[in-house]
């Protein structure tokens, strides 16, 4: 089994999540606190003959999936959770998001909605693949798929500056994970806001939540992969992992507006004749150096 | 342990009994997802968690893609109308029960080897080695071949997706939009 992980981090994690949660909902939308208090108060919105077993599961799972992939990610030097198959279990998560929005679209039985959720069905099949081998980069330079062994790894150099294309890969998939900014046509104002078209009330609320969530959780996932995780000079290490996610969460809600929309075949077509090849290409540097 | 291994089991088989009680293709599917990932839980357990971790992520992405595959070749729109998940219960029934009899039968009188050895300190580590060891070169050409074909079909398919070229072609500036 894992090893054991101190009790710490059982508080830590919701409190770090739900700060960058808040943070990130606040920066995009300007006031948060009064937002949710007019969703709170809000009526559902029904629809004729919805599936609501499969609304819930799928609204519900937007922030469980976000929740169970950030477990694997170094609070400073531990995680909650110190799996040996750390990236992996992050990207099983991170997929579980297509289960969701797919769930939201279909059980709302609503056109916008239904076009939404596969919309992000083929933007995940676009963006996935350069995605994993992102991560396979960065788990070959460290010649581990744990997470905390990733960050020892860039005690010397940091990963993203040995390693650019495989960050700027995961920072374009980060945004596609998340629908979010120029990938955010799952949402798209074209099809009246898409997968969310229909929800309202406790479901909006939920799944805003779960969206700025997941948001955060692929902000974070860069530190530990990418940008040396708590390593830094003066501080201590939780320290600069907050400064980090901030940095990238902050590049992420700035990126929002710009850049334009992309059309996911567009992106399938960018993404697998230049993405894929590019990654690949980096996974041979990497292996090479690492050989 | 114990406790955890039986409720992922009743889920797994539950899952499966969903699959073909339900009424709606959408509600199979992520029924059939739910046993699938119940297995995945359970290599967990074992402590095999390379293919656990493994397994969620296939099935999901898996069962998401034939979600749509389905969905797209079903006779009512976009399936969204109730129907039946059984076709020839009968001709099911006796096949589904034959191959279990057998199955059962034969994991039951089967004489099962003393184990030997013990498990290896990094599961992970023990199964790369056991798949890639010796078969590394048809594993890598493979591999390639594999994701050369994705990468052409893809590529072929969205020579001219449902929005016109997916690049802008400046030749046939005026055609479609």
């Amino acid at each position: 089994m894992p090893e054991l992980t101190p009790v710490w981090t059982l508080v830590a994690y919701p409190v770090a999540l739900g700060a960058f949660t808040f943070a990130a909902a606040a920066f995009d939308t300007g006031r948060p606190l009064s937002r949710v208090a007019r969703l709170l108060v809000q009526q559902r919105r029904r629809t004729l003959l919805p599936d609501t077993l499969l609304v819930r599961v799928g609204v519900a799972g937007l922030l469980a999936a976000a929740v169970l992939a950030g477990i694997v990610l170094p609070l400073g030097d531990v995680p909650l959770l110190g799996l040996d198959v750390g990236i992996v279990w992050f990207n099983a998560m991170e997929v579980c998001v297509w289960g969701a929005l797919w769930l939201t679209g279909w059980g709302v039985n609503s056109v916008p909605p239904l076009v939404g959720g596969y919309r992000f069905i083929a933007q995940g099949l676009a963006y996935e693949l350069p995605h994993m081998f992102a991560l396979i980069t960065a788990g070959l330079g460290a010649g581990s798929l744990r997470m905390t062994d990733v960050v020892q790894a860039q005690q010397g150099l940091w990963f993203a500056v040995w390693m650019p294309a495989a960050f700027g890969v995961y920072l374009v998939s980060a945004l596609a994970m998340a629908f979010w900014g120029p990938m955010s046509q799952p949402l798209g104002a074209d099809i009246a806001g898409g997968v969310t078209s229909e929800l309202a009330g406790a479901d909006r609320l939920l799944f805003g939540i779960g969206r700025y969530a997941l948001l955060s959780v692929v902000a974070a996932a860069a530190v530990p992969l990418f940008l040396g995780g708590g390593a830094g000079p003066w501080l201590p290490a939780w320290v600069w992992t907050v400064l980090k996610t901030a940095a990238v969460l902050a590049v992420l809600v700035w990126a929002r507006h710009r850049f334009p929309a992309v059309r996911m075949d567009r992106f399938m077509q960018a993404s697998w004749l230049v993405l894929i090849p590019v990654t690949l290409v980096q996974l041979l540097i990497v292996g090479i150096v690492v050989v | 342990m114990a406790v955890a291994f039986w409720i992922l089991a009743v889920v797994a088989v539950a899952g499966g009994v969903a699959v073909f009680v339900v009424d709606s293709m959408a509600r199979a599917t992520f029924a059939l997802l739910a046993s699938l990932l119940a297995v995945g839980v359970t290599f967990l357990l074992i402590d095999l968690r390379y293919l656990g971790a493994l397994i969620i992520l296939m099935m999901v992405m898996e069962m998401l893609v034939m979600a749509v595959f389905m969905i797209m070749y079903m006779m009512n729109p976009a399936g969204l109308m109730p129907m039946k998940m059984v076709h020839n219960k009968t001709g099911a029934a006796v096949i589904a029960g034959t191959v279990f009899v057998l199955l059962a039968s034969g994991a039951v009188l089967t004489r099962w080897p003393e184990r030997r050895g013990t498990p290896p300190a990094d599961p992970t580590h023990a199964l790369g080695l056991a798949i890639m060891g010796p078969k590394m070169l048809v594993m890598m050409v493979i591999g390639v071949a594999i994701l050369a074909t994705m990468i052409a079909s893809v590529v072929m398919a969205t020579h001219r997706g449902r929005y016109g070229s997916a690049m802008p072609d400046r030749r046939r500036d005026g055609e479609g939009s």
